[in-house]
């Protein structure tokens, strides 16, 4: 259908299905985009990389009508376009499925979809000639969705499936799709490849924004790179290689196998028996996980985003309660009668860096000083009885800040005026000064900069090779096979394994992370 | 005993009397609600309109025209309402609350400044009011089917059209939010604004159309207070009934019949407490009509607190909504 | 709560004032429109409210109920809990006051009914705080829902007892008996003039004092203790607070208990103070008026003072526009109320954008341009 539209209103037709021309975009202070400039080829899967804040998600704003850029223009099939809002985008055949949904979760699947294109037919007729329409949509691209299931009790693969037909129903010819693997697991990945492949042979253009190296490779046809606001190359995908575009995303070449030397291991710090946690829903979100920590290693958690680490950093570091088994710090043991607390755990020398400083690791409405005695404010040192002092805790930030390079060194500063690579410093800073024994830590350097991860890295062993144990969760493969000495795997809940990292191989974890247990994964290998 | 049948009929009468305006306020409020907007200025709209209504019925001498500078005046309360809190983010609790004084104060200055009668209007004349209507075959009912009527006569016929059009409203409620294209964006609207605006409707626009027919509603029920039943304007004449309103719409789950039955029962609560006043029961004695007012506050207390079956607010509920970067 | 781009003095005195000044403005139109001259108006009230004899006792009267009803409002803001049921808090408040007085009243030396008293406002005001808290905390329920709901029970409750149980003998209104002799807090007037100043008759007392000495309090609780910290993160982030292992309900429940505490001692100062006897709607409205007075106050016990006193002069110099004017009554001041509740409330942000325009243009031009 907007084909058909677009013949009609282009004179000519262009080869390109999208082009890009001297794009601007300022935040207040920030500016996002600088003078971006992209072609994208019509019937293709172009890639967009980039690290976290590299402006990718911005420029699909612009590109899908949400944002407004201060300058420059977008042409759509060789015509100039305006976009005032998402409509405006829709209209000309741009759809975007997001990172977050935009679904609605007590809407059923056909209600969401239809939701804002219902046409003008009244309600109740506008769903029945939907469901038509989408009936061939489905089986036309395999996207196999139950119209009217409840979205909220859909997987998240599905619910992203609900994403691109909203999209397709609407006429998408330019699908955007902002990180669209972050959520899935490896084989939800495969399957949203398949749909893509197939939207693509039906003439549909894809822009792919991801940070994952081997997802550009897998499946793009061109790849564009991003650093800092700036497009900094373009290329087609098969006359460039992971390492060429790692190099161009950061600008300088990575350490992505950074070899740590490996150390002896000390005495089991942490003993985990069989540890079982049921959420607020009823599921299992945890179960029967048992393992060992040593004092003077890393150990590392890997899994996809989703599968339970959360739940393990959190039972562990006592902010939720084990439902079954039990844990064992020296001769403390908790378990569903004896439940832990974070005040306890932080007394035994357990520390936890969490996996999101924005909402728990800081206070971004206090002032540095306040949030990092977030937890510690009992310390004897800073203030007598009830009363805390503002003078000394204000010194003891000052102290830490110093310690740890926190930019700017200002303890007085808002939490929220600090980068991300600042922030988590400041929370690093706060956890490893009671000197754990046993350090929690989840996701460390998450949106954090090059300059700042290394640091972090560097912190982390050196840690270790004091004695503390440390059980590290991340999401970042790369990360754990760099830091860790041994690899804990996990999937839905589940760990399928414990793999020393001199055997470990990506493929193999990859496997691994898939839900394929630990044994086959090995034979699989040879 | 048939004595006692007729005092239940007459208690139902004034249940639906009590309940009228208690149904214009929830169904408001359900809009409101619904759209993602906490509207507690139920009490102020319907007391500024209540007292619109009076005066201009006194002016002009038709209740038609009271009814309508009335219902402009409730949709202006909801205009800045949404002024506060759709356009400048403002906290929805404090927008309202500051409607509510506000109207408490207003109304009393205005009128005194036009009226000089304390603030009170002059007592409107039977033309300038909503009257009651009596239905037809009236007798023919009383004589062929003595228990129908006596329903017939006490409690179908006799109502002013308010009353009807507060039962209309309910289905009409009901109609727009679950069967119409506007009914379905408004839904997601509270649910999840996000999904509206990158659906390319505008979420302030949808916002504001809902509390427009708040402002409708809320009108309605303050016409209902002085054009209909009374005779006039009193200060203070809502006495808290917007906020029942609020109660029963919450009790009914942000649904339209649901929260047409939670009317109904504190109506009867509150018809049944001032007829109970002074009697004594065999057993229990004389139940204080006092607490009995309170009731719909504490059913409501524990329904909000689960004990009686969980319910779910509209999730994007009192949240301003800002475009994420 | 976001930390702000503005100077500092921008946002603690400029926007407020700005937001007062708007909302008198208004209603300075709205009494032209009704044929008024504002100008008079405002003067009637000034000089109602601090220069005719006994109007500043008056005034510093009403200031302190509302510095009560305000930190109320205030320490509860702090923990993001919005606490609406100071009106009802404070009417349990005034139900414990009578309780103790009355029970105790002709067994215990009169200091120590009061001080009994005292702690039987805030212990009742707290109970009826700490429930809402509990729901809250507990069961999931809004608190700004289940407050309004109580305010009404305690009315209903209050009507109740008033006109049943602890009605008076021989009394037709709803009221209980009065209090023993010498239960009561000492009126400044009468202090003065023992001293010898001739000051006007007023219900000014020592819960003022209590009221101030309230003030230092809860800025120690709140910038100064441990709790305070707790209570601080718990506001800004719940998960913050779970991590850091506060248990957010205990906070919640604890809060709710200080700030339904404060508001309920609001009874002290109309009990204890003037009444010396519970009588229905004491509270006036005086818990609605808190949330305007935490609002402009900005949550500081300094700047709730001063809204206190505010609305104190608003109150007192009301009063007098119903001696003076044939066409504006006390009413007027609900008028303005409402008007400060919008432009210092929900419309609080409003001038943000054009001054941060304003200040952050001048800043850009001051900095040097190699910058």
């Amino acid at each position: 259908m907007n084909i058909e539209n677009s013949k009609q209103n282009g004179d000519f037709k262009s080869p390109f299905a999208v082009e890009i021309k001297n794009i601007n975009k300022s935040f207040g202070p920030v500016q996002a985009n600088k003078e971006i400039s992209l072609n994208v080829s019509g019937g293709t899967i172009h890639g967009i990389i980039g690290e976290n804040g590299a402006g990718k998600s911005t420029l699909m704003s612009i590109l899908y009508g949400f944002y407004q850029p201060d300058s420059g223009e977008i042409k759509v099939h060789g015509k100039l376009a305006y976009f005032k809002q998402p409509s405006d985008a829709l209209r000309l055949g741009i759809g975007m499925v997001h990172q977050h949904f935009m679904l609605v979760p007590n809407f059923t699947a056909l209600e969401n979809i239809v939701l804002g294109a219902e046409g003008k037919t009244g309600l109740y007729k506008g769903l029945q000639n939907a469901r038509k329409k989408l009936e061939k949509l489905k089986q036309a691209y395999g996207l196999e969705v139950e119209l009217d299931s409840l979205t909220e009790n859909l997987p998240v693969g599905i619910q992203q499936r609900i994403e691109i037909l909203k999209a397709l129903y609407r006429g998408a010819r330019v699908l955007i799709l902002d990180e669209p693997t972050g959520v899935l697991t490896p084989l939800e990945t495969e399957q949203l490849f398949e749909i893509l492949l197939a939207l693509k042979s039906e003439g549909v253009t894809i822009l792919l924004i991801t940070h994952k190296l081997h997802e550009i490779m897998a499946i793009t046809d061109e790849v564009s790179v991003m650093r800092q606001g700036k497009m900094v190359a373009n290329t087609l995908t098969k006359h460039t290689s992971p390492e060429m575009l790692a190099e161009q995303m950061v600008g300088r070449s990575v350490l992505v196998n950074n070899k740590y030397e490996l150390q002896s291991i000390g005495k089991v710090a942490l003993s985990v028996e069989q540890l079982g946690v049921v959420d607020k829903r009823g599921f299992d979100s945890l179960k029967n996980a048992t393992f060992d920590l040593h004092a003077g290693e890393i150990l590392g958690i890997a899994g996809i985003a989703g599968n339970g680490q959360s739940e393990l950093l959190s039972v562990l570091s006592g902010i939720t309660q084990p439902s079954r088994g039990f844990f064992k710090i020296e001769e403390h043991l908790f378990d569903a009668k004896k439940n832990p607390n974070p005040r306890l755990m932080r007394q035994l020398g357990v520390s936890h860096v969490p996996e999101d400083r924005h909402s728990e690791g800081l206070v971004l409405q206090f002032q540095a000083f306040e949030s990092v005695i977030l937890g510690y404010e009992n310390n004897k040192k800073l203030g007598n009885g009830f009363f805390t002092n503002p003078d000394t805790i204000q010194a003891y930030c000052s102290q830490l800040q110093e310690a740890f390079d926190v930019r700017p060194q200002n303890p007085r500063l808002y939490s929220s005026q600090f980068s991300g690579g600042n922030q988590q410093k400041l929370v690093l800073s706060r956890e490893i000064s009671s000197t754990p024994k046993i350090l929690l830590v989840g996701q460390p350097t998450r949106g954090v900069d090059i300059g700042a991860i290394e640091f972090i890295h560097k912190t982390l062993i050196g840690m270790r090779n004091n004695g503390c144990a440390i059980l590290l969760v991340s999401v970042e493969l790369e990360e754990i096979l760099s830091l860790s000495d041994r690899i804990l795997v996990m999937n839905s809940g589940e760990i399928m394994g414990i793999v020393p990292k001199i055997t470990a191989t990506k493929a193999m974890l990859g496997k691994m992370m898939a839900g394929i247990p630990i044994e086959e994964a090995k034979e699989d290998k040879k | 005993m048939t004595d006692f049948w007729f005092q239940f009929v007459l208690t139902l009468d004034s249940t639906l009397r009590v309940a009228t305006p208690l149904i214009f306020c929830a169904m408001a409020g359900i809009f409101s609600e619904r759209s993602g907007i906490i509207d507690i200025s139920l009490e102020g709209k319907m007391l500024m309109a209540a007292f619109v209504a009076a005066a201009v019925a006194y002016g002009t001498g038709s209740p038609w025209i009271g009814a309508v500078a009335a219902v402009l005046v409730s949709i202006i309360a909801s205009l800045i309402h949404g002024f506060a809190c759709i356009i400048h983010r403002g906290n929805q609790v404090i927008s309202g609350l500051a409607i509510n004084i506000l109207a408490s104060g207003l109304t009393v200055i205005i009128g005194i400044a036009l009226f000089r009668q304390g603030g009170l209007t002059p007592t409107l004349t039977k033309t300038s009011r909503f009257n009651s209507i009596e239905l037809p075959f009236i007798e023919f009912f009383e004589l062929h089917t003595p228990i129908f009527g006596v329903i017939y006569k006490h409690l179908i016929s006799g109502h002013n059209i308010l009353v009807w059009a507060a039962i209309v409203s309910v289905a009409i409620t009901y109609y727009i939010l679950f069967k119409t294209t506007f009914g379905l964006r408004l839904r997601a609207v509270g649910e999840k604004p996000e999904a509206i605006d990158s659906a390319g409707i505008s979420v302030t626009k949808m916002r504001f159309q809902a509390i427009i027919i708040a402002g409708i509603l809320c009108g309605l029920a303050g016409v209902y207070l002085s054009t209909a039943t009374g005779a006039g304007f009193v200060k203070e004449m809502t006495a808290g009934k917007g906020y029942i309103a609020l109660a029963a719409m919450i009790f009914g789950k942000w649904r339209p019949v649901p929260a047409l039955f939670a009317c109904l029962l504190f109506g009867f609560l509150e018809a049944v407490a001032t007829r109970i006043q002074g009697i004594e029961f065999i057993l229990i004695g004389e139940i204080s009509s006092d607490l009995l007012i309170a009731l719909p506050y504490l059913l409501t207390v524990i329904l909000l607190a689960g004990f009686i079956g969980g319910v779910t607010p509209p999730r994007a509920i009192g949240q301003p909504y800002i475009k994420e970067r | 709560m976001q930390a702000s781009r503005l100077p500092r003095y921008v946002d603690i005195v400029l926007i407020p004032v700005l937001n007062l000044l708007t909302a008198l403005f208004v209603a300075g139109i709205i009494i032209a429109i009704i044929g008024e001259n504002p100008f008079t108006a405002l003067s009637v009230m000034l000089k109602g409210a601090f220069v005719y004899k006994g109007g500043l006792g008056y005034t510093l009267f009403y200031t302190t109920n509302f510095i009560f009803t305000g930190l109320a409002v205030a320490v509860a803001f702090h923990a993001m809990l919005f606490n609406i049921g100071g009106e009802g808090q404070a009417a349990m408040g005034g139900l414990g006051i009578g309780l103790v007085a009355i029970s105790l009243g002709s067994y215990l030396p009169v200091i120590i009914v009061i001080f009994l008293a005292i702690l039987g406002s805030a212990l009742f005001g707290a109970i009826w705080g700490v429930i809402p808290g509990y729901l809250q905390a507990k069961r999931g329920s809004h608190i700004v829902i289940t407050t309004i709901m109580f305010n009404f029970i305690a009315s209903a409750i209050l009507v109740w007892l008033l006109a049943g149980m602890l009605m008076a003998p021989n009394q037709m209104s709803p009221e209980t008996v009065s209090f023993s002799d010498g239960v009561a807090l000492w009126q400044f007037h009468e202090i003065f003039n023992k001293l010898g100043f001739d000051v006007g008759r007023s219900p000014l007392n020592l819960s003022f004092v209590i009221a101030l000495i309230c003030c230092l309090l809860v800025w120690l609780l709140i910038w100064r203790t441990r709790l305070g910290y707790r209570i601080r993160a718990t506001g800004f982030s719940l998960k913050a607070s779970a991590y850091a292992g506060y248990r957010p309900e205990t906070i919640i429940i604890v809060t709710m208990a200080i700030s339904g505490g404060l508001a309920g001692m609001m009874a002290v100062n109309e009990i204890l103070g003037v009444q010396h006897r519970v009588i229905l709607n004491f509270t006036s409205g005086y818990g609605f008026t808190g949330i305007a007075v935490a609002l402009m106050g900005r949550n500081h016990p300094v700047g709730i003072i001063f809204a206190s006193l505010l609305f104190g002069a608003l109150f007192q110099g009301g009063a007098e526009l119903d001696f003076e004017f044939q066409a504006i009554t006390r009413d007027m001041v609900l008028m303005i109320q409402g008007l400060i509740i919008l432009f210092s409330g929900a419309l609080a942000y409003m001038f943000n954008p054009a001054l941060e325009k304003l200040f952050l243009r001048n800043e850009l031009m001051m900095r040097p341009k190699n910058d």
